[in-house]
């Protein structure tokens, strides 16, 4: 790996954006990921920022048990982020769909849809929990960008799907 | 005119090799002193420049015909003209070289705006057209003020050269002009209370919602050059004369620094305001001060 690259990925490593997604959460983890930016907890000393676009994450950190509704939402706002990224899964919610199990509301869990790279379970997970779980997606990132080339290939079908979903949608 | 000097002011001091460092820095110092007022450890000294280098090594949407054109373009003008006027502060007292007047700073100084603007209808996504929307709205509210108070400062001194206007005697009228001034910084900045056009909860970060990898990196460069260049034409007239030139430099950076922190406690005590408050509170409150400024420097002059 050259030089590029080795400060490609510590920077990767150090400065992890976020784009907040809510697939039908109780409303639990969302309070907790943002008491995890709180004074107590400080997040942005490890360079964590939740951003409002998108575009702008590295990170996608998704709460909630992901409803028939969000699905397609989801599909579109993860291929709206830009590679390379990572998908955190905050809470039990997106990862077994927890005490709404066997709801007909439900698609989840989580990673039937998209990749997942990081589960923080809890219910709701506490703050610090969730740093970890975002620093440990921030390794994930790193090292992924080392083996980048292989990334984007897998991703793009899926993405074309999702877009095609959505604009299905909004024309009927 | 030495062609010279005028590099190096382009591209050594005040230029590319000082502000672009100095942006990251004072982006840092923003972000650190907001996170220790409310009570936090903050973000690590290198974050700006890890947080650029990360967007330069990110992809970015693929965009066809004009549009994408369009999209790259204008983070590359802004950044060019707040390069460009950071290198014509008037830092080093008659050091020759390229001497710009003040009305080519100014309109290198509104270009980033006018960048941000278009960008935001360019990328023709309703947040971005809310944003640009609103910060067109701003540009209007402040500027009458910021123009007035500069024209203020300019027409007391009778000259639009920049290095006279420097050196400018300690009178009350040059402190009234630099106090409109600093009332228009945190709007030109885009920080609390005026943080409105790119605000990140209600419309997705405003004219960058589309913006990815390195545009979006262009995009925080420019915000950093214009935080060195807005906090460096207030630092300069502030400046006082110093005949020795090495110590003209530590001078201006030092006041910059006070004039960042300065900013960033107003940015931690305030909340966001509303676009309708924030016009109002330029065009009925500082619009007073600005018109006693150009008035009393009108006067004056025609007294002598």
């Amino acid at each position: 790996m050259n030089l590029w690259n080795r400060m490609m990925c510590f920077c990767r490593r150090k400065s992890p954006w976020l784009f907040h997604m809510n697939s039908g959460s109780c409303n639990g983890c969302d309070i907790e990921l943002v008491a995890s930016l709180s004074p107590r907890y400080d997040a942005e000393q490890l360079g964590i920022r939740l951003e409002g676009s998108p575009r702008h994450a590295d990170i996608l950190c998704i709460t909630g048990p992901v409803t028939k509704n969000s699905v397609n939402a989801i599909k579109t706002v993860y291929c709206q982020v830009c590679g390379p990224k990572a998908v955190v899964a905050i809470g039990s919610c997106p990862a077994t769909t927890n005490v709404f199990i066997d709801s007909r509301t439900l698609a989840g869990p989580l990673n039937k849809h998209i990749p997942v790279d990081v589960f923080v379970p809890g219910c709701p997970p506490r703050p610090d929990a969730i740093i970890q779980g975002v620093a440990k997606a921030a390794e994930i990132l790193a090292e992924r960008s080392a083996a980048q080339s292989a990334v984007p290939a897998v991703q793009e079908p899926e993405c074309a799907e999702a877009i095609a979903a959505e604009s299905g949608e909004v024309h009927s | 005119m030495n062609l010279t000097t005028a590099l190096a002011r382009l591209l050594i001091f005040p230029g590319l090799l000082f502000a672009v460092p100095a942006a990251w820095f004072f982006l840092w110092v923003e972000r650190k002193s907001v996170a220790m007022m409310q009570g936090r450890i903050g973000p690590p000294f290198m974050q700006p420049t890890l947080d650029f280098v990360k967007l330069l090594g990110k992809s970015t949407p693929s965009r066809m015909g004009i549009e994408g054109w369009l999209m790259r373009a204008w983070p590359l003008i802004a950044v060019s003209s707040a390069a460009g006027a950071v290198a014509l502060l008037p830092v080093l007292p008659s050091s020759g070289g390229f001497e710009g007047d003040l009305i080519l700073l100014l309109a290198l100084l509104e270009l980033p705006s006018v960048c941000i603007i278009a960008a935001g209808f360019t990328s023709r996504s309703i947040f971005g057209e809310i944003g640009s929307a609103r910060e067109a709205a701003l540009a209007v509210a402040y500027n009458v003020v910021f123009l007035l108070a500069v024209v203020s400062i300019a027409a007391a001194q009778h000259t639009f050269r920049l290095d006279a206007l420097a050196q400018m005697p300690n009178t009350p009228l040059r402190w009234l002009g630099i106090a409109a001034m600093l009332v228009c910084l945190p709007a030109k900045l885009h920080i609390n209370p005026f943080s409105l056009p790119n605000a990140e909860q209600e419309i997705y970060s405003g004219p960058m919602v589309e913006y990815a990898g390195p545009e979006l990196a262009m995009w925080e460069l420019s915000h950093g050059l214009e935080w060195v260049t807005a906090t460096g034409l207030v630092a300069a007239l502030v400046a006082p004369h110093v005949p020795m030139v090495w110590l003209a430099g530590p001078v201006f950076v030092a006041l910059s620094f006070a004039i960042v922190l300065l900013l960033s406690v107003l940015a931690a005590a305030t909340a966001r305001l509303a676009i309708d408050t924030s016009v109002r509170f330029y065009w009925q409150c500082t619009l007073i001060f600005a018109v006693l400024a150009i008035s009393s420097a009108l006067i004056l002059r025609m007294r002598t």
